[in-house]
């Protein structure tokens, strides 16, 4: 998802009776439902994978903002032009909610941006895929905001509170995201012969991106267990993503656009479609840096907060004469 | 056309459209997160304008024509915005200050506007009014920290304020139609602005360090149509979809 | 290096007649520019009437540690609420 690949501690989760009194406290707080607060006792392994969890999941609304804003000054109407910064404006404003829930736990948001900045942190694989013409403003919304809110709603439920609650905040601003992209998408497919073939393109290129979002089949990893027993991560990746086909395969009928896997076909027995698999290997490349656009969206994010250093600097210097001025008075 | 107030709107709508399209291109780039944040703010308010500017031209004009086509189907000689909105992107600099500067020019002008006498004006400039209040307070408060910040964002900041002087007069030059406004008492004469803002600047600069720029000379022919080349890049990039694709739906 | 901008807490009273409720964080480099930030980031969708900034490292929590000593006794107290006391369905208007 937006955090793909949060290693958790790497180690099976232990059975309650394998814990001492604190670990144990705090893991049937958890079981009851209980919110952890910031101050709280948490074991150290539940802070790193939080954080890092937090960290990736903020970075990739931020780098988000690339691929959508690379059309905000080509939208074709007033209109356009306005929802679409509108919603790239809020990607900006859930990176923020993110990296302040992450603060909570100590870690400032310029060494997380710094983290990003050098490729250390990752986040998530979908936003180093271009956008190349206006159908991809409706397939980005329609289909990874659609698998983000996937994601995001469960964790509205997450054991941390402050995460929790950033996501409630997130998950209500999210709501008109998906719809206007799938706005775009019935404009464009039921449109002119030119923009049909844009929203089919668009499909067949943004497709198995988007499966890929929910991650690799996590249902024997080490790392989603953990994170399951601490209610940070709520569902499997193969669950969700299974969930994300069963709700869009007929949407992309109604657009009377192909979604393009030919083995796609609903079964009667299980009362789900059968789909092909994206292709993992493409996946891991380009989470390790090269996707056609790691390159670009880095080098976005590094020259933003190079360029802008003199502006932070600035305010800092004023900010510290307004206060020695003021002692001074004192 | 011959309805004054036909140019009146398009003159206000280019500004507020070609400003917002300039600004709008620093999402997701800017130098902090609040800022980008707040940015889009602005722009979002301004497309908001020219959207309404542009309708009211659209009406008035009663020749079919709409917003969005008076948006994305002129040429760069048929917009009427001042030099200074098509003034580029060098750096944030650049983009602050242009803004605080129009915010000036924007409050004012839309305050005189407020008190004309044509009642779809009267309205839309009422609307757009509280918004700008804010604009000219949040760019004015980051001009004067930056102004008195570090020698860094001081010189930055003097060296956007002299490098945009020369076309921010582009917002004062009267044409014909505004003479005619003026006697149907809808606005007043651009020109006649101008002290009134200076002096404001001014009070600004003094709270800062800043010096503001005292040449009365501007770059002339915004009126007619006679811009500066950046304006069409900008229209190229904004106007390619409705170009490439004619009389599409989207 | 710079210096990172100082954290500030944003709190936010909305339409109808509530009190000020906690709504997130945000930074900036002093309480003008905070209040504008608040402002920008924290009410984009008409969601407030009043906005309170406060430096994060203003704020005096209680500890979890003496979650116990803070806020137990008041459970042991339920006097002090309305249903802990039957009156007569005859008796109107209490
Ligand atoms: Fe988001
Ligand atoms: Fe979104
Ligand atoms: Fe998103």
């Amino acid at each position: 998802m937006y955090a793909q690949q949060v290693e958790s501690t790497g180690s099976q989760p232990k059975s309650l009776n394998k814990m001492n009194p604190k670990e144990r406290a705090f893991q049937e707080r958890i079981d009851r439902g209980e919110r952890i607060e910031p101050k709280d006792w948490m074991p150290e392994g539940y802070r790193k994978t939080l954080v890092r969890q937090m960290g990736q999941h903020a970075h990739s609304e931020i780098v988000g903002q690339l691929p959508e804003g690379n059309w905000i000054g080509r939208a074709p109407t007033l209109e356009r032009k306005a929802i679409l910064l509108a919603k790239v404006q809020d990607e900006a404003g859930h990176g923020l909610y993110l990296y302040s829930a992450a603060e909570t736990l100590g870690k400032s948001r310029d060494d997380m941006t710094k983290e990003l900045l050098s490729g250390r942190a990752k986040y998530s694989s979908i936003f180093n895929y271009p956008t190349l013409n206006w159908a991809d403003m409706g397939a980005v919304g329609w289909l990874v905001d659609g698998a983000a809110i996937m994601n995001q709603v469960p964790l509205q439920r997450t054991s941390y509170g402050p995460y929790a609650r950033a996501m409630v905040r997130i998950c209500k601003e999210e709501s008109f995201h998906q719809r206007q992209g799938f706005d775009i998408m019935m404009k464009m497919s039921f449109g002119s012969k030119e923009q049909k073939a844009m929203a089919q393109d668009s499909l067949n290129r943004f497709w198995y991106p988007s499966l890929m979002m929910f991650g690799p089949s996590d249902s024997e990893s080490v790392h989603s267990a953990q994170s399951m027993a601490w209610k940070i991560k709520i569902n499997f990746n193969d669950e969700l993503r299974q969930k994300f086909v069963n709700q869009t395969a007929p949407q992309a009928k109604y657009l009377g656009l192909k979604i393009p896997d030919e083995n796609l076909k609903w079964n009667k027995k299980t009362e789900q479609y059968d789909f092909s698999e994206p292709d993992w290997k493409e996946f891991f490349e380009v989470i390790s840096g090269n996707g056609p656009c790691n390159i670009e969206r880095l080098a976005a994010r590094n020259k933003a907060w190079d360029d802008g250093e003199w502006f932070r600097e600035g305010l800092m210097a004023n900010a510290s004469k307004q206060s020695k001025a003021m002692n001074a008075k004192d | 056309m011959n309805d004054p107030r036909f140019h009146l709107a398009l003159r206000m709508g280019d500004n507020s459209l070609i400003l917002a399209q300039q600004n709008s291109k620093w999402c997701g780039h800017a130098p902090t997160l609040e800022e980008d944040i707040a940015l889009a703010n602005v722009s979002l308010d301004l497309m908001g304008h020219a959207q309404m500017w542009l309708g009211l031209a659209a009406n008035i004009e009663a020749k079919g024509r709409t917003a969005d086509e008076l948006a994305f189907l002129r040429d760069t000689q048929e917009f009427r915005n001042a030099l200074l909105c098509e003034r580029p992107n060098i750096d944030f600099a650049t983009t602050l200050v242009r803004q605080y500067l129009f915010d000036a020019w924007h409050l004012e002008q839309l305050g005189l506007l407020c008190a004309g006498s044509d009642i779809s004006v009267v309205e839309i400039a009422q609307k757009a009014f509280v918004e700008v209040r804010y604009h000219r307070q949040r760019s004015s408060s980051l001009v004067i920290k930056l102004g008195d910040g570090s020698a860094e964002s001081h010189t930055r900041i003097q060296n956007a304020l002299e490098s945009l002087w020369p076309y921010f007069g582009s917002l004062f030059e009267n044409s014909d139609n505004d003479y005619i406004l003026f006697k149907a008492g809808i606005s007043e004469l651009p020109a006649s602005l101008r002290t009134r803002v200076v002096e404001q600047l001014s009070a600004d600069c003094g709270q800062s360090t800043l010096t503001l720029p005292d040449s009365l000379f501007y770059h002339k022919g915004a009126v007619q149509g006679h811009h500066t080349e950046n304006l069409g890049y900008i229209l190229a990039e904004m106007q390619y979809l409705q170009r490439t694709y004619p009389s599409s739906n989207w | 290096m710079s210096i990172e901008s100082p954290l500030w807490e944003v709190f936010i009273r909305g339409q109808h007649g509530t009190a000020h409720r906690h709504v997130g964080s945000l930074h900036a480099s002093d309480a003008e520019t905070a209040m504008n930030n608040a402002r920008d980031v924290y009410t984009r969708r008409n969601e407030g009437l009043s906005i309170w900034v406060v430096p994060s490292n203003q704020i005096i929590a209680s500890s979890p540690s003496q979650k116990g000593s803070m806020f137990d006794p008041s459970q042991g107290k339920i006097y002090r609420h309305p249903s802990f006391y039957d009156i007569p369905k005859v008796v109107k208007k209490i």
